[in-house]
């Protein structure tokens, strides 16, 4: 009677840890995703968000979930700690501000994953990760440098750091590569989405013989003002082409479907390291939207001859000779600027009307 | 492009700036004038900048979309005037409710209407032979229907005010309650009225904003303009005619915060987005020392609840 037992609490076991073990394995990774706004804003958030279905469609072993407009601080943790307590393992937190609120939290569940977007704050278990933006504006500056007639291009940006200063500078090195006679002029916004002050600043632009807008800012607002004024644009965040055919020329793009799919097959395979990952052209975080209708040929095969150099690593968009705005040599014939310094950017290249306040 | 163009295209846009803070502003003016204090102005501009933006955006019709805005405006104003005027509560604490009200209101029920943009803004329609007036014309007589509306509110309005009965029974009212009663006023009726059209104001103020300024919906878009038109109100001493210019003053400084920094100058861009509010600490300065020394003063019964039994 006694073997009996025993022989049925085995089978009991062995069944319980087999079914347990295929549950297991047919339990889908629960990825969770906070945005800084709506998930539809059409610029950053939904880039995030888009990043995020093709994720979905590309693993089937994943479940993914969002949340929009999550306030930094205090409510952010709140929303990540019940995240985790409904089984996620995987948490992405797609802006700069939700930085300390990931990194708290990561310390007291060391089996989730933790990726923050621009950051700086590693752990053991949390990583952070951005793309190398300047080498696509680079790209787009060339196709404005080309296109302008007024040699006045006006550049709506947010805030006065590092990261949208690398924009400025990267976009007017291309810009003044092909056409010297280009000043690109900067106004500040100190926001990353407001719709009133950056359509504000595309109109003075306008009304200062600006005949090219470039949106830094995270809402179409200065684009639909250059269209409105009949001038050209150059879209940010996400490829806006469809949007805009003929105002804008081409689109700054995310592509954070690429990363998020690397991520997560690496979570799945048990491969998954912490890192501070700064992809480029060639990895697909970043890309070149599509040409607006009236670039040339010409203008084309040029860019992407330039792009295709950038992949190759033949070509250095921050390489010198480089001049800062006052016309001091900054870096040296032959030398490049070192990722260290690309990532404290804060002084304008030459051509560059506007100022960093410090 | 020359310098001529530049001022001009930057002098039509401080009209098109000052016409959403001159509709406020008006309306505050003949409010106050009546007796009542009205701080609900930002939270009557949200709404009526919320309302009128969903309606132009269904119909595709930017006027329907001002007009509804309006009515807004002057519906969320009545709860204003119920409260102050009928119950005789405090108007500073109603005012106050009133515009976090808006405030809640338009964010609530504004969720899905974020980023959404509209393309049938205000068409310019320009005026014959006036908008033909160099340097006058297009900055003046190029614009919409709307802001050609405000010219003639301010000058109907400064006539009812000083030159018809309506416009004495209106200050008798703002100045001693009990004797314009006595005269045969009705104090309540004059009041509701004037709080009424205060509202429809903002709500003109609010709607103009976002059916041509800024043609999309976003949280808090007026951005602190309700209040500027309070202190607006001040520096007009309480007259429509100087309120057309108080607007427009501030109507430059926003558009001049701008154009310094696409000039390249080197005063931080903080400083400069902080200019309209810095304005408003310097015109209540000054306009408190004006009325001070040229015996201009505020009505007199001001923000005092009139309580008709009280004989």
């Amino acid at each position: 009677m006694k073997k009996l037992f025993m022989l049925f609490l085995a089978v009991v076991i062995v069944s319980f840890g087999f079914s347990y073990t295929t549950y297991a394995k047919q339990d889908k990774i629960k990825v969770a995703f906070l945005y800084i706004g709506p998930h539809n804003d059409g610029g950053w958030s939904q880039a995030h968000d888009e990043g995020r279905i093709y994720l979905q469609k590309h693993l089937p072993y994943v479940i993914t979930s969002y949340s929009e407009s999550v306030p930094e601080g205090a409510p952010c943790e709140k929303v990540v700690r019940d995240y985790i307590h409904k089984g996620y393992k995987v948490i992405f937190g797609t802006s700069f501000g939700f930085m300390n609120c990931l990194y708290n939290v990561a310390k007291d569940y060391p089996d989730v994953v933790f990726e923050h977007c621009s950051g700086y704050k590693t752990r053991k278990n949390m990583g952070t990760y951005f793309g190398r933006m300047y080498q696509v504006d680079y790209l787009a500056g060339l196709v404005a440098g080309m296109m302008t007639k007024s040699n006045y291009i006006g550049f709506v940006a947010p805030f006065p750091i590092p990261e949208v200063v690398r924009e400025i500078d990267s976009f007017t090195i291309g810009a003044r590569e092909v056409n010297p006679k280009v000043t690109v002029h900067v106004i500040w916004t100190n926001s990353w989405f407001n719709p009133v002050k950056e359509r504000s600043a595309a109109e003075t632009f306008i009304a200062n013989g600006a005949d090219i807008i470039v949106s830094g800012c995270d809402s179409p607002a200065s684009i639909e003002a250059a269209k409105k004024a009949g001038i050209y644009a150059i879209a940010y965040d996400r490829d806006i082409h469809n949007m805009f055919p003929k105002t804008v020329l081409t689109s700054r793009a995310w592509n954070w479907g690429v990363y998020y799919v690397k991520v997560l097959k690496e979570v799945h395979d048990g491969t998954w390291k912490s890192e501070k990952y700064w992809g480029g052209l060639e990895t697909g975080i970043v890309k070149l939207g599509k040409f607006g209708e009236t670039v040339p040929e010409k203008v084309k095969a040029y860019v992407l001859k330039r792009e295709k150099e950038i992949k190759e690593g033949k070509f250095k968009v921050f390489e010198g000779p480089i001049y800062d705005q006052h016309g001091k040599l900054m870096v040296k014939k032959g030398q490049e600027l070192p990722d260290k310094d690309k990532l404290s950017l804060q002084w304008f290249v030459k051509g560059v009307v506007g100022s960093i306040p410090h | 492009m020359d310098h001529h163009s530049i001022y001009i295209s930057l002098l039509a846009n401080t009209v098109k700036a000052g016409t959403i803070l001159l509709f406020p502003t008006i309306g505050e003016i003949f409010a106050e004038r009546a007796g009542i204090l009205n701080l609900g102005v930002e939270g009557m501009m949200l709404i009526g900048a919320f309302i009128g933006f969903i309606v132009a955006y269904t119909t595709k019709d930017p006027y329907l979309g001002f007009f509804a805005g309006t009515i807004a405006g002057g519906i969320a104003s009545l709860i204003h005037a119920f409260i102050s005027i009928t119950l005789r509560g405090s108007q500073i604490v109603s005012g106050l409710a009133l515009t976090i009200f808006g405030g809640g209101f338009t964010t609530f029920y504004g969720q899905k209407w974020i980023n959404m943009t509209l393309n049938n803004t205000l068409p310019t329609v320009k005026l014959p032979i006036l908008s033909k007036i160099p340097y006058i014309g297009p900055i003046f007589f190029s614009q919409d229907l709307i802001v050609y509306l405000s010219y003639i509110t301010v000058l109907v309005m400064w006539f009812i005010l000083y030159k018809t009965t309506m416009g004495l029974n209106l200050r008798a009212v703002g100045e001693n309650a009990k004797a314009a009663n006595a005269m045969g006023i009705s104090v309540y009726r004059v009041r509701y009225m004037w709080t009424f059209f205060g509202g429809l104001l903002a709500g003109a103020g609010g709607a103009y904003l976002t059916t041509s300024y800024a043609p999309f919906w976003l949280d808090g878009i007026t951005a602190g303009r309700g209040w500027i038109a309070i202190a607006l109100v001040i520096f007009a001493m309480w007259d429509p005619l100087k309120a057309l210019f108080g607007a427009y003053l501030f109507g430059g400084i926003n558009a001049l915060q701008f154009q310094l920094q696409a000039s390249g100058t080197t005063i931080p861009s903080a400083i400069l987005n902080m200019l309209p509010y810095i304005g408003t600490f310097i015109v209540i300065t000054i306009s408190s020392i004006i009325v001070k020394t040229r015996h201009v003063r505020p009505p007199k019964e001001l923000g005092i609840p009139y309580i008709r039994e009280e004989k």
